[in-house]
């Protein structure tokens, strides 16, 4: 939304393509207020600042199009064409001149016994299915992960009236914020630091599971915990979706600190493909706040290449998202990101 | 990894760090309507507290990772930070408040049901025990946008151990 | 339906109310929705069975990625349901096995 935005505030015709029924991605399930600073809606829920930014969608009435429940299946490297489906079967194709690519990210699983079992869900499905359609995901659910999504989808069960029996946690410390941890003890789930689920329990749907202490080398030690749960929710991170991006060829690398196979790109998020262009979280995985700073650099680069507006309109806002850029990546985490980002930006294409 | 690291790194606050520091005890005795306490120890990329308080009594970030620094003969106790504070890390305690043995705790709550005036209340820990009773004063929303402030008369010794509340159901 | 009726954030607008089936017992659900959630709203978990090992499976991601949620809906088999809106009267049955695709669709 932020790159159709920004493109078509400098006179581009946009076309936007979204799978899911709503605009918004991944704001429209956060229910609470996000980090950052008043340039990102610092203390705005999530699915206030989707809100925020279909408004402004609106304000393009003339040139920007919208489809919803509409896939972009397949990228056509010959003649540059984008095959979509709107539901599971009315297809149609377009030939745009330029193309952002900003299909978010998938799920990772973790391999144990049962995993398969209905009620082995992931984070990002329970919180579809709770904060957009209002459907209790469950009564007791165990968390696995304690980063930011495991933390805050927690939180948000609670809030819909869910129990938690307990988050899981791998590492000897929360991945997530801090003060994410801290609200969630304090309202009294436990949070397991090095322990891993081992198995799920339950023949057709999930009854329960069993979690362990592992060690430093995370090889199960100490006695087995029997928990009582019929959701095992999944918040072990993420991973780029960039199956479009392969398809066009676009030159990728592996980017641990970006947790998966990014594309490259310049200053102006553009891949090696002169006509495709990524951002958020499909381009390494990262805040919304910066997910969107990034979209309004992509789309500043679609109109520069494109020929809309002026040269120094251009240099001025990618100067001016830079700077938030670097201010929302200065913590411990940002670090992180980085060291990935410089691991796949190029300075500037030979195109 | 000891008991304590184990406990700060799932989230509780064992002692007084960097973001996370208790006011000065002089001060804080007489100040009427509180001082704000802060806990957010760690380095993240957020500043409402300081973009929201009218006083400036929480001081400008350099960068906008830093903890947040407070500096506490400004601070009013108007709760305005424990309003909008994403973390839910601001919170404000009135020394002065009421009679002997207790004082009030204002603090940012987002569950339901909520909590009506003159109700008994569970006061809960850091990791979710019930430490005592407390009697709920006020409950105010003062950004409009769901997060409850909620005003708690709660046992004056505990309030570095209370930090938040329950509603307890009705049998 | 197990439904969240008060949300201290959140306020749901829910749709129209319509009646569809799964494997021939009448349910109801909101039109527009994703048949997956409002499966899942009626106490449904379990949504097909797989070829090979006979495993139960409900869904996982809940935005059309995982192939988790395949059901036969009206006839036809490998619907994701977690993103396909439901509509009044649909026929959702469990999936069992691959699924076979009805030689006139
Ligand atoms: C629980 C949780 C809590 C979070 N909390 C915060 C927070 O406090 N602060 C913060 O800054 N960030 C937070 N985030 C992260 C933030 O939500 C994401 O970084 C951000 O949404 C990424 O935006 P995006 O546009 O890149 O991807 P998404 O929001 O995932 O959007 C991608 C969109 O592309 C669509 N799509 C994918 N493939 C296709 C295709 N082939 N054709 C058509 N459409 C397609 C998807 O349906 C989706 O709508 C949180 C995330 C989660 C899961
Ligand atoms: S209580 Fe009011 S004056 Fe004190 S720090 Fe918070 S916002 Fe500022
Ligand atoms: S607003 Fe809250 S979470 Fe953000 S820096 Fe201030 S105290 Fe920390
Ligand atoms: S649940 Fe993953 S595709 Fe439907």
């Amino acid at each position: 939304m932020s790159a159709t935005l920004e493109a078509a505030s400098l006179g581009c015709h946009v076309t936007l393509v979204d799978s899911d029924l709503a605009l918004g991605g991944q704001l429209i399930k956060q229910t609470h207020k996000f980090f950052g600073s008043k340039d990102e809606r610092a203390g705005t829920r999530g699915f206030k600042i989707s809100e925020i930014l279909l408004e402004e969608l609106n304000s393009y009435k003339g040139t920007v199009e919208v489809h919803t429940n509409c896939t972009a299946t397949g990228f056509y490297k010959e003649d540059g064409v984008v095959s979509c489906v709107i539901g599971e079967d009315e297809y149609f194709r377009i030939k745009p001149e330029k193309i952002v690519m900003a299909t978010g990210a998938q799920e990772r699983l973790l391999p144990f016994p049962n995993n398969h079992l209905p009620g082995v869900y992931g984070a990002g499905a329970v919180q579809t299915l709770m904060n957009v359609y209002g459907v209790v995901p469950g009564k007791k659910v165990l968390m696995v992960g304690a980063g930011n999504i495991g933390l805050i989808v927690s939180y948000q069960l609670m809030q819909a009236g869910v129990e938690i029996a307990g988050i899981v946690e791998a590492m000897d410390k929360v991945g997530g914020y801090w003060v994410h941890a801290a609200k969630t003890r304090r309202l009294g789930v436990p949070i397991y630091l090095r322990h891993t689920i081992r198995e799920a329990l339950g023949d057709k749907i999930v009854e329960g599971a069993v979690i362990q202490e592992i060690d430093d080398r995370f090889q199960p030690t100490g006695k087995e915990i029997k928990i009582d749960a019929d959701v095992i929710c999944m918040a072990v991170g993420l991973t780029p979706t960039c199956e479009l991006l392969w398809q066009a060829g676009c030159e990728m690398v592996f980017v641990p600190q970006l947790c998966g196979h990014v594309a490259q790109r310049d200053l102006f998020m553009r891949t090696s493909h002169k006509d495709i262009w990524v951002a958020g979280d499909a381009s390494g995985i990262e805040e919304a706040s910066a997910a969107m700073v990034e979209g309004r650099i992509a789309g500043v680069g679609v109109a520069k290449a494109l020929g809309h507006g002026e040269a120094s309109e251009h240099s001025g806002r990618l100067e001016e998202f830079k700077r938030r850029l670097a201010d929302l990546r200065g913590g411990e985490v940002g670090q992180k990101i980085c060291q990935g980002i410089s691991c796949c930006t190029v300075n500037e294409w030979g195109v | 990894m000891n008991e304590k690291e184990k406990l700060f790194n799932g989230g509780v606050l064992t002692e007084a760090r960097k973001g996370a520091i208790e006011p000065p005890r002089d001060l804080w005795e007489n100040k009427k309507n509180g001082l704000v306490i802060i806990e957010c120890p760690q380095r993240i990329p957020c500043n409402p507290c300081h973009t929201s308080c009218p006083t400036g009594a929480v001081k400008a970030f350099k960068d906008i990772n830093d903890q947040p620094e407070i500096d506490y003969e400004k601070c009013t106790g108007c709760a305005r930070c424990v309003a909008v504070c994403p973390g839910l890390a601001c919170f404000v305690v009135d020394l002065t408040w009421g009679g002997d043995g207790v004082a009030l705790m204002k603090l940012p709550y987002e569950m339901l049901p909520l909590p009506q005036e003159g109700e008994t209340v569970d006061c809960l820990n850091r990791i979710g025990n019930t430490v005592s009773k407390g009697k709920i004063v006020k409950v105010l929303e003062p950004m409009h946008d769901r997060t409850m402030v909620v005003h708690v008369e709660v046992p004056r010794d505990l309030v570095m151990d209370i930090r938040t509340i329950r509603v307890v159901k009705q049998a | 339906m197990d439904l969240i009726e008060k949300h201290p954030i959140l306020e749901f607008k829910h749709s129209k109310k319509v009646k569809f089936s799964f494997d021939g017992i009448e349910m109801e659900g909101y039109e527009g929705e994703p048949i997956a959630a409002a499966l899942h709203a009626n106490g449904v978990r379990i949504y097909r069975i797989t070829p090979a090992k006979e495993q139960t499976r409900g869904f996982f991601c809940a935005i059309g990625k995982c192939s988790s949620c395949f059901m036969v809906v009206d006839g036809v088999p490998n619907v994701r349901t977690c993103v396909t809106p439901l509509k009044t009267g649909m026929r959702v049955e469990t999936q069992l096995g691959k699924g076979v695709i009805p030689m006139d669709a």
